[in-house]
């Protein structure tokens, strides 16, 4: 088996991490920018923050031959100060030449406020400015159905914006549609509590077909699984998925959205 | 798979969750105190399960969701809590 992890926070993970995603055939991992779990207190944290993405990780996810990429922004979840967003959001343009950045992400909102939507705005023309691909966080629980709606409005109203160039990440099954349906990709987060379970995502795979979908484990410091995509592929072949539709899903499909970046390469 | 191979494969797990969600409303009606928005929309999604229309999961997630579509003035905090304290 082989598959891409498009969506995971190795700063906040340990080497055993990268042994287990590495022996499960895990080709690439791609890392968006993430909160902290705590404030950070000036623009100079994001620059080693970014620094850490674009040089240090990549060389320790190198020691296990995985591939590392990342996506870089100010995350939603420190959005509500514009101040310190414009001058972080400011900081990105040097780094974007890096060999493992991807694009703008994982932008969005969190609690759907003017600051954060400002904030978003934002993201979404310097990604158009610089040809970026986005990659979208959607809000939690109660706030995901609202955020999603108003994300799309967002990213609809730019123009410049190509709907298969951004993916709208921790879809469920009320939002999905809408997604999809803009032409966007969606994301599936499998998180057995706040996001999708490996069952309920092979639902939206069966449901909305797999063209356009990917499903990530957004491991990070919190409670996640870094090994939820091949454990979703298990739960595909309980399923009666033949081994070609299980490898579009876990491998196929994010080679195709994250090679519009020619900077991607997975292992092979 | 057909409907008889899906009871099979999922029959099980999902008969355990509908226990203990009964056995966490009896924990609840055990305790003293108020309950809050989010037991209210616990019961109201529960409703949706008695639909003999599909598009339950949908359903039930709309259910603890806000349907407002303004943005609002100010975060109020980082997190979320799994319902929308608005339900009436
Ligand atoms: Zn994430």
């Amino acid at each position: 088996m082989r598959y891409i992890e498009p969506h995971a926070h190795m700063v906040s993970r340990v080497t055993d991490d990268y042994v287990a995603m590495a022996t499960a055939g895990c080709a690439a991992i791609c890392e968006p920018a993430f909160w902290a779990g705590y404030d950070r207190s000036s623009p100079k944290g994001f620059f080693d923050y970014f620094r850490q993405l674009t040089e240090h990780e990549p060389k320790r996810a190198a020691k296990f031959s995985v591939p590392h990429f990342c996506w870089l922004c100010i995350n939603p979840k420190e959005s509500e100060d514009v101040q310190l967003a414009t001058e972080v959001i400011d900081l990105i343009p040097e780094f974007l030449n890096a060999p493992n950045v991807l694009g703008i992400g994982e932008i969005g909102l969190n609690k759907n406020s003017r600051n954060e939507l400002k904030v978003l705005e934002m993201h979404v023309d310097l990604a158009a400015r610089t040809g970026q691909l986005i990659l979208v966080h959607t809000p939690h629980l109660e706030d995901k159905f609202k955020g999603t709606r108003l994300i799309l409005d967002v990213l609809k109203n730019d123009r410049r914006i190509q709907p298969e160039r951004c993916i709208i990440d921790h879809v469920e099954e009320h939002t999905v549609d809408l997604v999809l349906d803009e032409g966007f990709w969606a994301g599936m987060t499998l998180y057995p509590e706040t996001k999708c379970t490996a069952a309920r995502a092979v639902d939206i795979l069966e449901c909305y077909g797999s063209e356009k979908l990917w499903m990530n484990s957004a491991c990070d410091w919190g409670v996640s699984v870094p090994l939820a995509v091949p454990y979703a592929a298990l739960e595909m072949r309980r399923r009666g998925h033949a081994t070609e539709a299980v490898d579009r899903a876990i491998f196929g499909n994010p080679l195709r959205f994250l090679s519009q970046c020619p900077k991607f390469k997975p292992a092979m | 798979m057909n409907r008889s191979q899906l009871l099979d494969l999922y029959f099980l797990e999902a008969r355990a969750r509908v226990i203990d969600l009964a056995a966490f409303m009896d924990r609840v009606n055990r305790a003293e105190g108020e309950v809050d928005f989010r037991y209210q929309a616990l019961k109201q999604a529960i409703t949706e399960l008695q639909s003999d229309d599909a598009g339950y999961a949908r359903r039930v997630l709309l259910k603890f969701s806000d349907p407002t579509i303004e943005p609002s003035e100010k975060a109020a905090g980082k997190s979320a809590c799994g319902a929308w304290s608005g339900i009436s």
